[in-house]
């Protein structure tokens, strides 16, 4: 009779005569669904992810083409965590991978992480942005800069806590207050100024902006180059994906309209935030888990990273792409990851309490 | 017989268990937090979050109400050059998923965009900063963006009604001396009342459940609280109880609704059903029943989508097609014909669940299929991890070892939107079922057929029209869904909504508005056929 396969068995090797439609992907769930067994390929590795498919697209293919092991993957946005969870001990992920160190670290805290003791990985990875008993990993990073209207000639650096300066009213433009980009960068403040300077700081911020916190970070850029405000901040990224032209000639336009500050906490650096990795409670392949992990702290990863994403690669000595070098010498806020996380929740209660997306 | 009503009763017990079953399950994570949400949430967050709620739906209530209607009416009640095409075209915005809409109109109406330049160059301004309009990113922005994206909810049913059975009653009210504007308010707006209902219920639920156009144009609602609460402070506690609290209130409104319509009867009579005879427009009449008839498509439509359409030639023309997009495509189109299929027949079934077994259980079982609409997709997977989880382990324990419908399978994508869209079709079965005269039915059962043999007998064959309308609005709004396919789809499986989204995510709008065209192209196939249905239906009955 039909025997019950886990789910991420996949029909490239089945003898199924749909498989060679384009419907295959659909198949492979629906007739899972009911069931029916295939052949399996001899390794795979099961990767859930809140990271757009296109940015890590380029990685799993060359892991595959590398190493013959076949990835497969769901992007889900919301509720990565909690569908894990509901799977439990049958659940298929191998590995779980995030954007934002609070995503991160709710997912240990929620126990749906393991310990992973690697050499590699450990070698790779510099102590601060990885978990000490290992359960997790950062993969990469970005700072949270400032764009600027590039004719602002004398503006050449600059704190986060200036941005609430008088001279910014009307001028400031910004994302949600309750983006977890955002709401880390309100934590780190949280942790190095305590609640008080921090509620003051926000309403600042708020009182200076030209427009609702709405959008995404390139809004802020496209807003910038449409002189509807003067200065914002947006992660790092952005940029790179802006001028580079990979998001069109619009894009390219609205990032040629901003210059780049990398600003600093006073008497500190620059946020930085990370994407990351965890090898799942229930990994069914967790070998291959953490072989496609110390893949992705690789030079050629995480060169991949820096080029195709232009991104922070997290490895020592790794270099970075150029369009992102010229944005200027990175300092890296030394507040503990660890902390921003824990105070991300009073974070966004304050961006609550001073309405600062109303 | 008793062992066919014994397994309806048993089949409507599992369903009921299956509807109440996210909500059961956002409870249980809504007890597992205390209170302490409350206090700051009274303070710093609901008078702003309600007031602009409140705002947000009255603003697209009216919005729908005024354009739906009015639409139905003009393309109704009178006759001009165009009325043909203006009919179907009415009814394209349906096609489109409202965060898209809100995306390529916040790239057309940008200071950068095509129609600020155009007007500035056209008045020989340089700068954006001589020529400072509102901002779309607003209240009064995001009502207009979804008004005129959702008043086909309210615009097909109405039409359906006047088509249907308006005819006989206009007829009267025009011999006793009424012109055509007093007849439609005193007369077929009236009539029209449980289809203007349904629709603007429909409306309003995805008014209220969107978070896609709200977040992107920065208006915040109870739902983007509810996103904040949870996503933000990893606080599923505080989140399921704001969103039962906002389920509870909408349960409510549309209780309160029926109550009012109170137990007026709006079945047809037997014979005398007739269409409106329409009134034939010529001159400017005609060029003004035109304008205004294409006004809400072009706005609703053509603006958008043709933004789109470029977008994606762009991207074609530069770079050829994504090579992902024909698995997408079948995906989608499996995916949205599967689940359709079930949400059609299920939707037949507790729609009929009153004259089936009784009408008591019947109505609240029609009530309960109405659940998975009135919360966000989001909250509605989330609601259902447990239960399909539960299921599986459920499976498991009895034996069934060889069968997987929970978690991470294609089965419980397809009964997550059966449970999602189960109203649409229930609503459309519902007034199909309600037109038909209760003697024809009566005189069924007298003759001695059992209730099931009448469904399929009689009621079915007469009832048709509506329940496949029903059946295409369901997939098109499956074919478009998102935030239920993102959290709950299998490995590897990838929709054009979904690819789509992850492409508008990262920036890569040209890529993302191919998918998107090919979306709004799916649906228009069953937007075609929906007038078709519509047509046929009243020659049959003629």
């Amino acid at each position: 009779m039909i025997t019950r396969i886990p789910p991420y068995a996949s029909f490239d090797e089945g003898g199924f005569a749909v498989s060679s439609l384009s419907g295959k992907f659909a198949w492979s769930g629906l007739v899972l669904s009911l069931g029916l067994g295939v052949t399996a390929h001899a390794a795979e590795v099961n990767l859930y992810t809140t990271r757009e498919p296109g940015l890590i697209r380029p990685l799993l293919e060359a892991y595959t083409a590398k190493s013959g092991v076949k990835v497969n993957t769901v992007f889900v946005e919301k509720g990565l965590a909690e569908r894990v969870a509901a799977e439990g001990a049958r659940s298929s992920a191998d590995i779980l991978m995030t954007v934002d160190i609070g995503n991160l670290i709710e997912l240990v805290d929620r126990d749906l992480a393991q310990p992973v003791r690697s050499p590699a990985l450990e070698a790779a990875v510099p102590a601060p942005l990885r978990d000490a008993e290992g359960r997790w990993f950062a993969l990469s990073m970005r700072a949270r800069v400032l764009y600027a209207d590039e004719t602002l000639s004398g503006l050449t650096a600059a704190t986060y806590e200036s941005l609430a300066d008088p001279q910014w009213t009307g001028k400031v433009c910004l994302r949600s207050g309750q983006h977890p980009y955002n709401t880390a960068l309100i934590s780190a403040f949280l942790v190095r100024h305590g609640a008080e300077k921090t509620e003051a700081w926000l309403r600042g911020l708020k009182a200076n902006l030209a427009r609702k916190a709405a959008g995404g970070d390139r809004d802020v850029a496209r807003d910038i180059a449409a002189d509807l405000c003067e200065v914002g901040l947006g992660n790092s990224y952005y940029v790179g994906l802006m001028r580079s032209g990979r998001g069109g000639p619009d894009q390219q336009k609205w990032g040629k309209a901003i210059k780049v500050v990398l600003p600093t906490f006073e008497g500190g650096g620059t946020h930085v935030n990370v994407s990351g990795a965890v090898v799942a409670k229930a990994a069914p392949n967790r070998e291959e888990a953490v072989k496609l992990l110390e893949y992705l702290v690789s030079d050629e990863a995480q060169a991949v990273y820096a080029n195709a994403d232009y991104e922070y690669p997290v490895k020592a000595g790794a270099a970075i792409d150029p369009l992102l070098a010229s944005l200027g010498t990175l300092t890296i806020d030394q507040t503990p990851l660890l902390e921003i996380a824990r105070n991300r929740k009073a974070a966004s209660l304050l961006v609550d309490k001073v309405g600062f997306d109303n | 017989m008793a062992a066919t009503r014994g397994l309806g009763w048993a089949g409507a017990a599992a369903l009921a268990a299956l509807l109440l079953s996210p909500v059961i399950s956002l409870g249980i994570a809504a007890l597992g937090g205390g209170s302490e949400l409350w206090p700051h949430l009274a303070a710093y967050v609901l008078p702003q979050a309600i007031r602009d709620t409140a705002l947000l739906l009255a603003g697209v209530g009216l919005l729908v109400i005024g354009l739906g209607t009015g639409a139905a009416w003009l393309v109704s009640a009178f006759d001009f050059p165009g009325r043909r095409v203006l009919e179907g075209a009415l009814l394209l915005p349906l096609a489109m998923p409202t965060y898209v809409v809100a995306y390529a109109y916040l790239d057309l109406s940008h200071p950068l965009g095509p129609l600020q330049a155009g007007l500035r160059s056209l008045l020989g301004l340089s700068s954006p900063r001589d020529l400072p309009l509102p901002d779309l990113r607003s209240l009064p922005g995001c009502i207009l963006l979804l008004g005129f994206v959702l008043y086909p909810y309210v615009y097909l049913p109405t039409r359906a009604l006047f088509l249907m059975q308006a005819g006989t009653l206009l007829e009267a009210a025009r011999v006793l001396g009424a012109g055509p504007f007093r007849s439609f308010l005193r007369v077929a707006l009236p009539l029209a009342r449980p289809a203007v209902a349904l629709g603007t219920g429909l409306a309003l639920m995805e008014a209220l459940n969107d978070v896609g156009a709200a977040e992107f144009l920065g208006v915040r609602t109870l739902t983007v609280q509810v996103y904040a609460t949870w996503v933000n402070r990893s606080d599923l506690p505080g989140a399921a109880q704001i969103a039962l609290v906002m389920l509870a209130c909408v349960v409510a409104l549309v209780g309160l609704e029926r109550l009012a319509r109170g137990g007026r009867g709006y079945a047809g009579s037997a014979r005398r059903n007739a269409a409106v005879t329409r009134r034939r427009l010529s001159g400017w009449r005609a060029g003004t029943a035109v304008a205004l008839g294409a006004t809400p498509v072009v706005l609703g439509f053509l603006l958008p989508a043709g933004h789109l359409a470029c977008e994606a030639w762009r991207r074609v023309a530069g770079g050829g097609w994504p090579d992902t997009l024909a698995v997408q495509t079948g995906n989608t189109i499996l995916y949205a014909s599967l689940a359709t299929g079930v949400t059609v027949v299920v939707g037949l079934l507790v729609a009929a669940a009153p004259f089936l077994l009784s009408a008591r259980a019947g109505r609240a079982l029609i009530r309960a299929a109405g659940l998975g609409y009135a919360m966000p997709g989001t909250v509605l997977a989330v609601g259902l991890l447990g239960p399909l989880a539960l299921i599986d382990s459920g499976l498991l324990e009895a034996g069934f070892a060889t069968v997987s419908v929970g978690l991470g399978t294609g089965a419980a994508l397809v009964i997550a939107y059966a449970l999602r869209f189960l109203t649409v079709t229930v609503g459309a079965s519902e007034a199909g079922l309600a037109r038909i005269p209760h003697t024809i039915s009566d005189a069924a059962r007298v003759l001695g057929r059992g209730r099931l043999a009448t469904l399929a007998t009689v009621q079915i064959p007469l009832a048709w029209p509506a329940m496949l309308s029903g059946g295409l609005l369901a997939f098109v709004d499956i074919a478009k869904e998102l935030p239920v396919t993102l959290l709950l789809r299998p490995l590897n499986v990838e929709t054009l909504s979904t690819f789509l989204y992850g492409e508008a995510a990262r920036g890569t709008y040209e890529d993302g508005a191919v998918a998107a065209v090919l979306i709004v192209m799916i649906g228009l196939v069953p937007v075609t056929l929906l007038l078709r249905i519509d047509e046929n239906a009243v020659w049959r009955r003629r």
